[in-house]
């Protein structure tokens, strides 16, 4: 197998690894296997990008993590060590959702930003009131002393006026004001972790920009590990130092990301980046698309998982047998295509 | 905020003129009229009397002007707190009503709150643990609760309470109490005979708001800012009790609105069978003998606590949500 180091200078440590993480949900129609094997690590003060069609499980990785899928989902395997090999070493994924330690985690070491924010926050108390109540959860301080801090990270988001915007309900706010206002609420309680899900994707392109450039500044601030998850290959480029694409709830390619732009391993990293609109594009050239839709993850093709829509089929073996993942902790595709020796 | 008080209170101040219209023509819409009604009393217990006594009635009453008149003859002494002559009783109305108004509406607002206590944490424990065998079982209880008729229930409840609990039973008093004037004594007698009605009046409207509740708070678990709460790190019962049950409870208050008007009508054979003294039965009485400044009097209240309850309702809507409190700022 084809595999390059993560970095050619010495790697940061890790702050999240992920193992093997299993996903399902289980109804009356069957099992839905949402997550089959996922591994991936987030290194410390980096930014990891998670990039997929929509339905191939990232938000439900974000979710697994901060243990709060949905029921009926369950996690069937795997692991999610936070700070591995230090005294602060914990697997999220042995602990119990409702358990003190958990609710430690969400908020106090890892934040977690929406991708709606007018949904995302609730109309019926201020933003301050929301914001001081995430404050006190992980910091044992007066109202008063929570108050200001919950007033500089207003103004640490770049929100203008903070000291009257604390007393607003988020209905009186804009949408990029409601994103800053959750990205400050994700950030109050001083995680090291922070994963932001399509932080953008409901916002206008300009205000997308001033966002990004936002949490591009705060990582580097408060020295974030963050993990970025979006459908967008533009923020991908933008923002993130390591990409791991995913389909169909497995991860098909992890790189670092410009190797990812370079030289894409994988058939669907490549028609990813084929099908992102290009200014330097001739007139009226159709954009190229992925033929096909995901598959529901309840009828998932037999053999690799994206041979439907696969260009670039290798033979029958694609429609066989699945691919091996890729190695833990390094750079790869999982595609017979790599496998075989060119 | 100011501005959405008053409209609604100028909203309320209409339809009161248009209950009072209303009211009025219900009353007079019956063939006949008080004494009609009277006579045809007295010729069922064999006597009777001449047509100039009858004309001279329909005078002393003003049955003999046109209904314009009549209509704002009676508003006009309503305005001043006469509500006229009873016929049936011969004593003025406000009299005969008394204290039934009160109690009336002390019975309702027991219900009412009984409702709620009831209806609250059952609505969220069947949402929130959904499909869950407790779930189903308050799901049945509630459709049976809705499926009995009061009156019933009451006196099933009458039964078992007389027979195996050894409940003074019927009535809002007891019998040392039921001319005595108010006092602490009587206030305490009133609060001790008070659950039975209040329990059978709340059954049904429990059951109902329940299920509205069950369902407004289902929608609202699903909605993106209880992840963000539970995110925070707060535990599910505080993410749980602060965020969508706040964004459930506008059925609540919207409940005063709807379930008032029920409780005080629903509660007129109810209040028979237990023999309370609230207005309900005494409406009854007034409609039957056609004793229209009775009646008049009593259906034009009861549409006017409706429209208070509605006004009640739109004022804890508009403290629950800041969305309406904040309207036009």
């Amino acid at each position: 197998m084809l595999q390059t180091p993560m970095a050619d200078h010495a790697a940061p440590a890790v702050a999240l690894a992920v193992r093997d993480l299993a996903v399902q949900f289980r109804s009356e129609q069957g099992v839905v296997r949402a997550l089959d094997g996922v591994s991936f690590d987030l290194h410390a003060g980096r930014t990891l990008g998670i990039v997929g069609e929509s339905g191939c499980g990232k938000s439900v990785t974000a979710r697994s993590i901060l243990r709060l899928i949905d029921h009926p989902g369950i996690i069937t395997g795997g692991r999610m060590v936070l700070d591995p090999s230090t005294p602060r070493e914990i697997d999220l994924a042995s602990l119990d959702p409702e358990s003190r330690q958990m609710r430690e985690v969400r908020g106090g070491r890892i934040g977690l930003i929406f991708q709606e924010p007018m949904t995302a926050l609730s109309v019926h108390y201020t933003v301050g009131n929301q914001l001081i109540e995430a404050v006190r959860q992980h910091h044992s301080v007066s109202v008063a002393e929570a108050r200001n801090r919950a007033t500089e990270l207003l103004r640490d988001v770049g929100i203008p006026r903070p000291e009257t915007r604390i007393d607003a309900y988020p209905f009186e706010l804009s949408g990029g004001l409601r994103q800053r206002v959750g990205i400050a609420m994700a950030l109050a309680g001083d995680p090291d972790i922070v994963i932001a899900d399509e932080p953008t994707t409901a916002l206008d392109v300009t205000t997308q920009a001033q966002i990004l450039s936002l949490l591009r500044g705060l990582q580097e601030a408060k020295n974030i590990s963050l993990m970025l998850i979006t459908h967008d290959m533009g923020v991908i480029a933008e923002m993130a130092d390591e990409v791991t694409v995913m389909y169909l709830g497995r991860v098909v390619e992890v790189a670092p990301v410009r190797q990812l732009f370079a030289a894409p391993r994988h058939p669907y990293t490549r028609a990813l980046l084929r099908a992102v609109p290009s200014i330097l594009a001739r007139p009226r050239q159709r954009l190229s698309t992925i033929g096909g839709a995901v598959p529901h993850p309840g009828s998932r093709p037999f053999g690799c998982s994206f041979h439907p829509r696969c260009a670039e089929r290798v033979g029958a073996v694609c429609m066989e047998r699945i691919p091996d993942p890729v190695p833990p902790g390094q750079a790869g595709a999982s595609c017979f295509r790599t496998e075989v020796p060119a | 905020m100011l501005i959405y008080i008053l409209r609604r209170l100028g909203f309320a101040f209409i339809t009161c003129i248009f209950i009072s219209v209303l009211t009025f023509a219900i009353i007079r819409l019956p063939p006949g009229d008080f004494v009609d009604a009277y006579i045809a009393n007295l010729a069922a217990s064999g006597s009777s009397i001449s047509i100039d006594q009858a004309e001279a009635m329909r005078r002393a009453y003003g049955l003999d002007q046109s209904i314009f008149v009549q209509y704002w003859s009676w508003m006009v002494r309503v305005l001043q707190g006469d509500f006229g002559v009873s016929m049936m009783w011969r004593r003025p109305v406000t009299e005969v009503i008394g204290d039934r108004l009160w109690l009336t509406m002390v019975v309702s607002l027991a219900a009412l709150f009984l409702t709620w206590i009831i209806a609250l944490p059952i609505g969220i424990y069947s949402a929130v643990r959904q499909y869950s065998i407790g779930d189903y079982i308050f799901t049945m209880l509630g459709f049976i609760g809705l499926a009995i008729p009061n009156f019933l229930l009451a006196l099933i409840l009458m039964y078992f309470g007389f027979r195996y609990l050894g409940l003074n039973v019927g009535g809002l008093f007891s019998a040392e109490y039921v001319q005595a004037p108010w006092s602490l004594g009587r206030a305490w007698d009133l609060a001790k005979h008070l659950p039975l009605p209040a329990a059978v009046l709340a059954i049904a409207g429990t059951a109902q708001l329940i299920r509205i509740m069950r369902a407004n708070l289902l929608d609202e678990l699903r909605k993106p800012y209880v992840v963000t709460a539970r995110a925070k790190g707060l535990t599910e019962r505080r993410a749980i009790l602060k965020y969508p049950v706040r964004a459930a409870l506008n059925p609540f208050a919207s409940s005063v609105a709807y379930l008032f008007p029920y409780l005080v009508s629903g509660s007129i054979i109810v209040s028979l069978v237990l023999g309370l003294p609230t207005v309900g039965p005494l409406l009854l009485q007034a409609l039957v003998a056609q004793d229209m400044f009775l009646a008049g009097a009593i259906v034009m209240m009861l549409g006017v606590m409706t429209v208070v309850g509605t006004l009640i309702s739109d004022l804890l809507l508009m403290w629950i949500d800041p969305r309406i409190r904040l309207e036009g700022r």
